[in-house]
């Protein structure tokens, strides 16, 4: 997994609460910076997708890696 | 890009029909969207500074799933015994806690931290003698040519 600079465990917690919590985690980010979020809600796999799509924040990396999801969000 | 608008009308005071309008109003607006939510009739309980007081009710729902399939067997009338609300109420609760579903307080506290702004149905407060200073703070009170300032320009506009 590429570097980044700040993290989010959203393990446990169910739609939509990773989408919002990685939201408030990204505001406190410069432009630029990669956020990488952990989630256990199979349904974020596809929430992240729809997430960067529509708000410009490049999902660089989206992987299952021991029964949790892994994304790395870009900062637009 | 101009920023698109959600405008909902949340109009039931239940457990879980609480819900829908929060959780869609703050991922709205996580995505970027601007949001108005107009709360009439019962949906104003959901403005209520304590949420305490919301149930969810199997009476009249047959689509409700219970512990081991008992939906399926058991006469609607027992659905009416008292403390079956009370009993579901609770059982909901800890079936959202254990799979990691928000509480509507926490829900409702990110759709304000995200903007999402809260208005409140003049007529229906009065019509059921509520006060204002039951709700939270930061809602404004208002009618229904006002929802149609916002909702009128909006992209999306839902009803629940």
């Amino acid at each position: 997994m590429a570097d980044f600079d700040d993290e989010l465990d959203a393990s446990g917690l169910n739609c939509p609460l990773p989408i919002l919590r990685a939201k408030k985690a990204l505001a406190a980010l410069d432009s630029g910076k990669v956020l990488h979020i952990i989630a256990t809600d199979p349904g974020s796999v596809k929430d992240f997708e729809a997430f960067s799509k529509q708000t410009g924040n490049e999902l660089m990396e989206s992987k299952e890696e021991g029964g949790k999801f892994h994304f790395l969000i870009k900062k637009a | 890009m101009e920023q698109k608008k959600l405008a909902i009308i949340a109009t039931k005071g239940t457990l879980d029909w609480g819900y829908p309008p929060f959780i869609l109003g703050s991922t709205a607006a996580a995505l970027g969207y601007e949001v108005e939510i107009f709360f009439t009739f019962y949906g104003l309980q959901l403005l209520k500074k304590d949420l305490d007081h919301l149930r969810v009710t199997p009476l009249g729902n047959p689509g409700m799933p219970m512990p081991g399939g008992m939906e399926k067997w058991m006469p609607v009338l027992v659905t009416a015994l008292p403390g079956m609300e009370a009993m579901m109420t609770s059982m909901m609760k800890k079936q959202m806690a254990a799979k990691g579903v928000a509480s509507l307080t926490e829900l409702r506290e990110l759709s304000q931290e995200a903007e999402v702004r809260f208005i409140a149905c003049n007529m229906t407060v009065e019509l059921f003698d509520m006060n204002p200073s039951e709700f939270i703070d930061g809602i404004e009170l208002a009618g229904a040519a006002r929802f149609f300032e916002f909702a009128g320009d909006a992209d999306i506009c839902m009803y629940m």
